[in-house]
């Protein structure tokens, strides 16, 4: 059993999927997502364990050993992921069934859990596989059901959103087997051990370049980097409220971990940031990310899209630091993961409780929530705080291992680009507790009530996470040290 | 180290405006019981910090670890001379704050009266957070857990003003704290690998080792100062004035004496733990924000005078008499120092007096402009002769304690032969005596002001505020007067802060 763990990850959320369309009831069929969504949570705990006790973990599926069949391979960076991945999915399943009630008819919530589950098993499957092929494979499998779950949205906006990102999306997923074919043209091989091995004999050849560069750009439109990012917003702002959270925390997330794989595992650091200029292009990149998303952020009327542009400039944040190429670079890029995550899943369903009684995330909706919902806006205040990265806060921690990075390197100036960057943070979470709590309402709101309790604990689980985990950073930090140091030694 | 009972007194300072804190919200129906809440606590607070005046230690490395966040960087209290002046102050003029809040609030029929009183109690506990910081780490987070404590203080009334007033406050105090404050701590970590604060700086190895790294410092230097804009040195000044929109207890306790004195602290801690006397005296950048201060002092000084809003000339005057304490603190030798720590609690007691009375004034007769005061002190003596009192006191004339901490800064600025500086700081006492002094005077002797009074028919010959308010008042007046008969206990304090003298 314990050896079977790195494939009932996936397994599990997998099979669970067409076993819910078996279950009529809305209720049980959430109760039953909930149960594979939460094993795989537990198992990736006891992977966790396990890796950080004995190191990686080799796994052959079906028992055909490496070169021949697929391989699952968990070290430290797949295990950590795992780790956000089910962890994100399953708190924020918790407030599903009261949320869909609100946002989507009953006959089709059964439906809605089918997709969140085979999009759980394609994200836990590109993270857990140790086989490039297989990357697309499962990145397709999430990708579909993103587009369906996106579409679900009761906003009829939420149909032009999804065909936006169905476009984009499957122009990424070329481009990334377009870079794996080539390179399997050149060395025979998917696993990528194997292709690590033989790239490295043909790292001057313009197939590999070639491969790389559309392997990064596919990438790079997945993790909606500035200027690939036009499609992430109305995305993330018209689906519904559970999607937008799970989105969110997750999807970004795996496409991120893809680039690592790929640059440090398979090309290596010194092709990736010698023979190509990658530290200069994440960095322009980066830094204009940075500024663009929360310049628009400033901007928006609606709050799904205020949290959806910045979290293109947070993607941003996570590759500037990946663009200093040093284990600490390498170290904050990995914790912004997991502080990200909770930052923004506790924002999202906070919005999701703003949309199940007023039934709109307008700005101009929130005058007067402060008294009328004062838990849910402070859980918004509690992640607004964590996301501008005051202390106490995970989006501390972020940031104070962002700007060591920085500076050990010597940038002075990108650092002092990256504390404005928080102002403007600071900017577009205070026109939110403006409205909140500052604004008289347009309308009669006394009728409004706090959101249900059902939303509420999962929500505060999250706000209360990213305190705890701005005091007591241990866990992220102790695996995400490990991972870089381990991705920085292995790295041809 | 600290001994165990010190060490459970410690923890007991940090929790205890909590406790009272959480104790408001429960009471909050109860005003007479919630008051009393906030009298027994700002009182034991007091004490507890007096108790531990017996046992000064001058060694800052004695600590109370809370946490550890990162490795290196914890949360970690101790108890040296600096932050037990600050500490007693606070605490001191906390519970005088209390009494006068009783009368204010209520005569004054302030909304939201509890959550007032929570957040003043959650405030409270970060300035004891600061006050007992044992590295910069954890002073940082008070720092900004102040700035947003006082905030819902500042926008207590919720009007349009009272909102800008709250934005600029805002705005100011964290902008400047995370692009400067946090950019200059992390470097600071980075060079020397600690931040605790020790005797002597930490920055003495490192630029020994390698001189080259002085224009580095020297630019942590600025940004520390600019940074830590609780201090308000120009042109970071701004917010002061702007949250004079707050009630007046809490424009008088936070913006005259806790989040203003958690700046200049801050800037004091900075100077004599982070970078040490020594190391400071050889950076290039401290002779430049030396003069920045001076500007500093006399540039608010002439906006003062020209204030007619009470509130407003009175922050204008802390912005003033703040510069001072941050030249003290950069003059870097033994009598710059004790100027400074003592100017930190002259100004304090001088200050909350001025004030209250501004308060005072404001609720018996709804007068905010100093031109509708003359010969007001017929109709209320106590107030305007503590008013006269505290006056002298900012100015620094005796029978006054303000006297003693200029003193000790003129003494500074004479040792560290600034003659600059030394003109500065006469120049700006006088401007001080035209700013001040005439207010009380022309309360008491005006012909003409007295003339139009007398013409309306006074069915209240006296207007003096109700009792709670002018306890208050008289025991922050009689303060100055007390310490300038017995500076001892102060000036041994202030004298026990490690400086290295050449």
């Amino acid at each position: 059993m314990i050896a079977q763990l790195p494939i009932l990850q996936v397994i599990v959320p997998l099979i669970g999927a067409p076993l819910c369309l078996l279950i009529s009831r809305p209720t049980l069929a959430w109760l039953f997502a909930l149960l594979a969504s939460f094993t795989s949570f537990v198992i990736s705990m006891m992977l966790v364990n396990q890796v950080m006790d004995s190191g990686p973990i080799n796994y052959a599926l079906g028992g055909w050993s490496a070169p021949i069949g697929i391989e699952y391979r968990i070290d430290y960076l797949n295990a950590y992921l795992l780790l956000i991945v089910s962890g994100m999915s399953s708190i924020i399943l918790l407030a599903a069934n009261t949320s869909l009630k609100a946002e989507l008819a009953t006959h089709k919530h059964r439906l809605f859990y089918v997709l969140y589950l085979v999009c759980l098993t394609g994200m836990l499957g590109i993270i857990a596989t140790g086989d490039a092929f297989n990357v697309f494979v499962f990145l397709e499998i999430a990708a579909l059901s993103t587009y369906t779950l996106i579409a679900l949205g009761k906003n009829r906006r939420a149909l032009t959103a999804s065909l936006t990102y169905l476009l984009v999306g499957t122009i990424g997923a070329t481009f990334i087997l377009i870079g794996i074919g080539l390179m399997y043209m050149l060395t025979g091989t998917l696993n990528m051990h194997d292709l690590a091995l033989r790239l490295a004999d043909v790292s001057d050849s313009t197939t590999l370049i070639t491969a790389f560069s559309f392997f990064t750009v596919g990438v790079c439109l997945k993790l909606a980097l500035f200027p690939l990012h036009w499609w992430l917003p109305n995305a993330y702002a018209f689906a519904p409220s559970i999607v937008s959270a799970f989105l969110a925390s997750t999807a970004t997330k795996v496409a991120i971990y893809i680039l690592l794989r790929f640059v440090f595992t398979i090309f290596g650091v010194s092709f990736s940031f010698t023979v190509l200029p990658l530290q200069d292009i994440l960095l322009t990149l980066g830094l204009t990310g940075i500024f663009a998303g929360s310049i628009a952020a400033i901007y928006q009327q609606n709050v799904k899209h205020i949290f959806a542009y910045s979290s293109i400039a947070q993607v941003a944040y996570m590759m500037l630091a990946l663009s200093i190429n040093s284990t600490s670079g390498l170290t904050a890029t990995l914790l912004h993961l997991f502080n990200h995550a909770l930052i923004k899943g506790a924002l999202f369903l906070a919005l999701a409780s703003v949309m199940y009684r007023v039934g709109s995330v307008q700005l101009s909706q929130f005058a007067g929530l402060g008294q009328r919902m004062p838990w849910t806006m402070a859980a918004i205040v509690i992640g607004g705080l964590s996301l501008i990265g005051l202390p106490l806060t995970v989006g501390f921690i972020s940031k104070w291992y962002l700007l060591s990075a920085t500076l050990e390197n010597g940038w002075w100036p990108v650092a002092v680009l990256i504390l404005f960057g928080s102002l403007l943070a600071g900017v577009y979470v205070w026109r939110i507790i403006v409205m909140a709590y500052f604004t008289p309402p347009a309308t009669d709101i006394s009728q409004l009530k706090e959101a249900p309790i059902s939303l509420l604990v999962p929500t505060w689980i999250l706000v209360l996470a990213n305190l705890y985990f701005g005091i007591d950073p241990s866990l992220p930090l102790n695996i995400s040290t490990l991972a870089a140091e381990y991705l920085m030694e292995m790295s041809p | 180290m600290i001994s165990a009972s010190d060490n459970l007194s410690l923890q007991l300072i940090l929790i205890l405006p909590l406790i009272a804190a959480v104790m408001i919200r429960l009471v909050a129906k109860h005003p007479n019981i919630r008051e009393g809440v906030s009298l027994i606590a700002s009182f034991s607070l007091l004490l507890l910090i007096y108790n531990l005046d017996h046992n000064v230690t001058t060694d800052p490395a004695a600590v109370l670890v809370w946490i550890t966040l990162l490795p290196g960087l914890s949360l970690s209290f101790t108890i040296e001379p600096l932050g037990l002046i600050f500490g007693l102050m606070a605490s001191f003029l906390w519970f005088v704050t209390s009494i006068y809040s009783i009368g204010y609030m209520r005569q004054h029929h302030e909304a939201n009266q509890s959550r007032f009183y929570q957040f003043f109690a959650i405030a409270m506990a970060a300035v004891m957070g600061i006050a007992f910081a044992a590295n910069l780490f954890t002073l940082y987070i008070f720092y900004e857990l102040l700035t947003l404590s006082t905030f819902p203080l500042v926008v207590h009334a919720g009007t349009e003003k009272a909102k800008r007033g709250g934005r600029i406050y805002l705005t100011i105090l964290l902008a400047t704290s995370i692009v400067f404050f946090l950019l200059a701590m992390i470097n600071t970590w980075l060079i020397s690998g600690t931040l605790d604060f020790t005797t002597g700086g930490i920055f003495t190895t490192q630029l020994a080792a390698n001189p080259a790294l002085a224009t580095t410092i020297s630019i942590l230097l600025a940004l520390f100062i600019f940074g830590i804009a609780k201090a308000a040195i120009f042109p970071f000044h701004q917010w002061l004035p702007a949250a004079m929109v707050a009630p007046t207890p809490a424009s008088a306790l936070l913006h005259a004496v806790a989040v203003v004195k958690g700046g200049v602290f801050t800037i004091l801690k900075v100077c004599v733990y982070i970078f040490g006397t020594d190391t400071l005296q050889q950076l290039s950048s401290h002779q430049v924000l030396l003069y920045v201060g001076g500007f500093s002092v006399l540039f608010s000084a002439l906006v003062a005078m020209r204030q007619d809003n009470l509130k407003k000339r009175l922050a204008y005057s802390t912005v003033s008499q703040l510069g001072y304490i941050t030249i003290g603190a950069l003059l870097a030798n033994s009598s710059g120092i004790i100027g400074a720590a003592m100017h930190m609690v002259t100004h304090a007691f001088g200050k909350i007096t001025l004030f209250f009375c501004a308060g005072a004034i404001l609720v018996m007769t709804n007068k905010t402009n100093i031109s509708e005061l003359r010969g007001i002190g017929r109709q209320m003596p106590i107030t305007m002769a503590a008013f006269f009192v505290a006056s002298l006191s900012i100015i620094g004339l005796p029978p006054t304690a303000g006297m003693w901490s200029k003193w000790y800064l003129l003494h500074g600025t004479i040792e560290a032969q600034q003659w600059l500086l030394m003109s500065v700081l006469g120049l700006s006492s006088i401007l001080n005596i035209f700013y001040l002094l005439p207010i009380s005077v022309r309360a008491f002797f005006d012909p003409v002001g007295a003339a139009q009074l007398s013409k309306q028919p006074l069915n209240k010959p006296s207007l003096e505020a109700p009792l709670p308010i002018l306890i208050a008042i008289v025991i922050s007046a009689s303060a100055c007067v007390i310490l300038f008969l017995f500076p001892q206990s102060l000036y041994q304090l202030a004298a026990s802060i490690p400086v290295a003298d050449k």
